[in-house]
Parts: C-alpha cells; sequence; structure tokens
C-alpha cells in the first residue's frame, strides 16, 4: 500500500527528534484523530533554516510525510519553507494512499506552524 | 526472515485435510446437488454430511442448519429474518455496542426502517450482563442479538445466562460466535440459543461459506430468494466445495478443542506476561479471564496502532490494530471506544490473534522484536517524554 520511498522514510526517518538550539516550533493534529507532528527548527541571522526536527504520533504516512518535510526544507529560507505544499511532499513521497492524503497536509501545515512560531518569537525580541 | 502469522481472527490457514476433502468437488463431482440425476448425488450427500458435522459441533439438528456465504450473510439474514417475520409483534431489538458492523450496521438500517434498537453498553472490558438485557427487553422486543466472543479484545459474555433470560421472557436470542466456534464448548440446547452464525474461515476452513442455526419452530424468511435450495431458505447453487470444507473443518477444531484451547490458551498468558513485563505503559484490553484462548489486546500508550503493525510487518510479523487508519475512517474502534478507552490510547491498539498452529518460537520472536518497535516509535512521539 506504500511506496518504497515512504516505507524508506519510515524506516529511516530523516531529521528526527527535538533538535538543539531551536528557534521555532509548531505542533499541529490532535491524539483524536491519531496524528500529531511536532516541528522544530533553527534559523540563522540570514533567515535560512540551517537545522530541523521532528516529533510525530501517528501512522506511516505521517511518520514518512514529516521526515519528508524536513528534508526540503533545511537549508531553505523562511520564504521558501512557506511554500511547501502537501502536493509537493506527495510528490516527493512517490505518492500516497488516498485515505493518507491529509497526512501530508499535517506536515504542510507543522512547517508553517514551525515558521508563525519563529516569527513571532522575533517579532517580540525585537519589540 | 522469520515469517509469524498473528492475525488468525481476521483469518486462518487452510488445512491441508479440509483442502483434501474439497478437492473432488472442484475436479470429479461436480453436479449440482440440485440434479436429480447421478451427477447430482454425491454433492447432494456431501451437502448432507456436512451439515450433520455442522449440527454436531452445537449440539443442533442437522435440519436447524443453513449454510450461507459467510458470517455477515448469517448475520443479515438472522437479524433482517426476524424483524421482518415478527414485526406485528414488535420492532424493538436488543444488541450491544461492541457487535461486528454485520450485526451493528444490519441494526442500523432497521433503524431507518422504523425499527428502533437498543444498544447495550459494555464494562471496563468489553461485556455485557444477563441483567442489562433483562432490563432491556420490553413488550415489543423481537430479538436479542449477543456476540458470543468479541472479535477484537477477545472477552466472552454470559451467553448461557442470556439465552436464559431471553427463553424466560420468549425473546428469540441470536448470537455471532464466529469468533467463539472451534474455540470454546457450544451448545445451542443447554445455552437456549434460538439463532447462531458462524463462519468456516476462522477455523482453518475456506472463505466464503458460513452457517445460520435456526432452531425448529423459529421461522426466518430467507435473505435471497431464488430456487428452492436450503429448504427455501437460502437461495442459490450451493457453494458444494466451500460446505465441504466447512463440515470437515468444523469437526476438526471441535475434535481438537480442549487441546488446542490449552495450548493456545498458555502461549496466549506468556504473549501477555511477556508484554507487561517488557514494556512499560501497556494496558491489557479485553477481560483478564473470560477471554477467547487465541486473542491479545494491548494498547501502547504514546504510539499509532498502524506504525506499530508497519514495523512488525517489516519484521515478518503480522498482527492487526484498531486504530483509524486501520479501520478506514476517522475513529479508533468502537469496541475499544465504547469500553471507555480514550481515543489517543485507542489509537494505539495492537491485536495479536494465535491459532493452533503457533509455536514457542513465534511468541519468542513477537516479544524480542516489539519493545524495540515500541522504544523506536516512542523517541518518535511528541506525547512520549522520557
Amino acid at each position: 500500500m506504500y511506496t518504497e520511498k515512504v516505507l524508506d522514510h519510515f524506516q529511516n526517518p530523516r531529521n528526527m527528534g527535538e533538535i538543539e538550539g531551536y528557534n521555532g516550533v509548531g505542533m499541529v493534529g490532535n491524539a483524536r484523530c491519531g496524528d500529531i507532528m511536532q516541528m522544530f527548527i533553527k534559523v540563522n541571522d540570514d533567515g535560512v533554516i540551517e537545522d530541523v526536527g521532528f516529533k510525530t504520533f501517528g501512522c506511516g504516512a505521517a511518520i514518512a510525510s514529516s521526515s519528508m518535510a524536513t528534508e526540503m526544507i533545511k537549508g531553505k529560507t523562511v520564504e521558501e519553507a512557506l511554500t511547501l505544499s502537501n502536493a509537493a511532499v506527495v510528490e516527493a513521497l512517490e505518492g500516497l494512499p488516498p485515505q493518507k492524503i491529509h497526512c501530508s497536509v499535517l506536515a504542510e501545515e507543522a512547517v508553517k506552524a514551525a515558521v508563525d512560531d519563529y516569527r513571532k518569537k522575533k517579532a517580540n525580541y525585537q519589540e | 526472515m522469520k515469517r509469524v502469522y498473528l492475525d488468525n481472527a481476521a483469518t486462518t490457514r487452510l488445512n491441508s485435510e479440509v483442502l483434501a476433502e474439497m478437492m473432488p468437488y472442484f475436479t470429479d463431482n461436480y453436479g449440482n446437488p440440485s440434479s436429480p440425476h447421478s451427477f447430482g448425488q454425491q454433492p447432494k450427500s456431501a451437502i448432507d454430511n456436512a451439515r450433520r458435522r455442522v449440527a454436531a459441533a452445537l449440539n443442533a439438528e442437522p435440519v436447524e442448519i443453513t449454510f450461507t456465504s459467510g458470517g455477515t450473510e448469517a448475520d443479515n439474514a438472522a437479524v433482517r429474518g426476524v424483524a421482518e417475520r415478527y414485526a406485528s409483534k414488535g420492532r424493538h431489538i436488543v444488541t450491544t455496542a461492541v457487535e461486528h458492523h454485520a450485526v451493528l450496521h444490519t441494526c442500523e438500517l432497521l433503524e431507518k426502517h422504523g425499527y428502533s434498537v437498543t444498544y447495550l453498553p459494555v464494562d471496563e472490558y468489553g461485556m455485557v450482563s444477563a441483567q442489562q438485557v433483562r432490563d432491556a427487553i420490553r413488550d415489543d422486543t423481537i430479538l436479542v442479538t449477543v456476540m458470543f466472543a468479541n472479535n477484537e479484545v477477545g472477552t466472552i459474555n454470559p451467553i448461557s445466562e442470556i439465552g436464559a433470560v431471553c427463553r424466560e421472557k420468549g425473546v428469540i436470542f441470536h448470537t455471532d460466535a464466529v469468533q467463539a466456534v472451534g474455540h470454546v464448548p457450544i451448545d445451542v440446547k443447554a445455552m437456549n440459543i434460538d439463532m447462531l452464525s458462524l463462519s468456516a474461515h476462522k477455523l482453518h476452513g475456506p472463505k466464503g461459506v458460513g452457517a445460520l442455526y435456526v432452531r425448529k419452530g423459529i421461522v426466518c424468511p430467507a435473505l435471497i430468494v431464488g430456487g428452492a435450495q436450503e429448504r427455501n431458505r437460502r437461495a442459490g447453487t450451493e457453494n458444494v466445495p466451500g460446505i465441504v470444507g466447512l463440515g470437515k473443518a468444523i469437526e476438526c477444531a471441535c475434535s481438537e478443542m480442549d487441546a488446542n484451547a490449552k495450548k493456545m490458551s498458555a502461549l496466549r498468558d506468556r504473549l501477555i506476561s511477556g508484554i507487561t513485563g517488557l514494556i512499560p505503559e501497556v494496558k491489557l484490553n479485553g477481560h483478564p479471564v473470560e477471554r477467547l484462548p487465541n486473542n491479545v489486546n494491548f494498547s501502547i500508550k504514546y504510539i499509532e496502532g498502524e506504525s506499530i503493525l508497519l514495523m512488525l510487518d517489516l519484521n515478518g510479523i503480522a498482527a492487526s490494530s484498531g486504530s483509524a487508519c486501520t479501520s478506514g475512517s476517522l475513529d479508533p474502534s468502537h469496541v475499544l471506544l465504547a469500553m471507555g478507552l480514550s481515543h489517543e490510547i485507542a489509537h494505539g491498539s495492537l491485536r495479536l490473534t494465535l491459532s493452533d498452529e503457533t509455536t514457542d518460537e513465534d511468541i519468542d520472536y513477537v516479544l524480542e522484536v516489539l519493545p524495540h518497535i515500541v522504544e523506536r516509535l516512542r523517541t518518535m512521539s511528541p506525547l512520549y517524554h522520557n
């Protein structure tokens, strides 16, 4: 039911876990539906995402989607990261079963939530 | 890689002796049992023989057994048949919140047609009591349908007591015994069971065949109409190889029942105590004692069921889960929720179901692999804080 790519990211998740010195963190989803994603980002002074990490409670597709999303935003600027779409995550995973598309949506939302948090913290700091 | 099949509540391996008995009915004995010529006679007597075997397994009479396409059809035929036939007496049905969807969705369908249904809540183990059934029966109750043993958590209901209540109240009692037949002793006479559904592929028989027992004196109109097969109770040319397979499979299962139950219970208990001892923060779902000999069901906190299944599968172990991801809906198992589990805990359920072919080595292997899988998934989980 899953592509090789999904199984690879499920078995060997990239950027798994909380990272040191993160300055943005977002958590989306809820336990009721069975999927929770947490995304940590460390953004440098140039606005580039230097490091990223994730933690996920969820199915195989949820874990693979979060892993893939971290790979896709690492080294990108926050503006670039915000353009990450769930469709791009699905494409990079070489497809997800129809009932699992929401997992890729969650990954997109997790990135946006982490960037939001980073921007809020930055704004507060500058005030 | 070692392969371990622990999803026997989903289906079982076809027994080779069963297949051997079925084979001639795919090849040489292909006649239609309804045909009066010689080609029809052998298949016809094979069906009669299978009917005797199924009846013997339940302490029923052969005439009380109707062959169906499986457990789901038997459940549909029983519930819809009684509803149709006894509508003039009343339109109330009593069932439980944890039935298989074959019963649950049939009851929901009847509600749309003006019937009222009481879905009895269950206790923390997934069990209903005879007292609950007694209290739920009204003057217009025409049917009580309570599963013999639950397919997800393995809890065995007090069927004899419920049967006694129904008989006393004069209400027809149906039980879905798909998971129980061949695993626990069943005597429809002693237990006051009026109707019972069973399926072949849960006891090393073929898929696509089951049976409905209907006690003499109860009228259950046919669900599928057409020809006069099965004494007008179920139309359609008989699945002769399947019926032969069911007969052989149920005979084998019942003749070895005590020994198999003893063997499986020992392995089951080793698996339960192993998981409890090796993995922190797990919860056994289902009754600790009144439980099918082949069922193990745990909730593993902080992780989700499908990811556990996937990891187990990558290690050659086949299991199942009540998580939403595996049910195809957004909600986890209705059984676990009815037992009072939170959504979060229900999503993390793991069901391991044994057969008489399960070995000590299989259990060792699961106990070796599972703790690592759980630890790995927990380190990924934002809910887990070690």
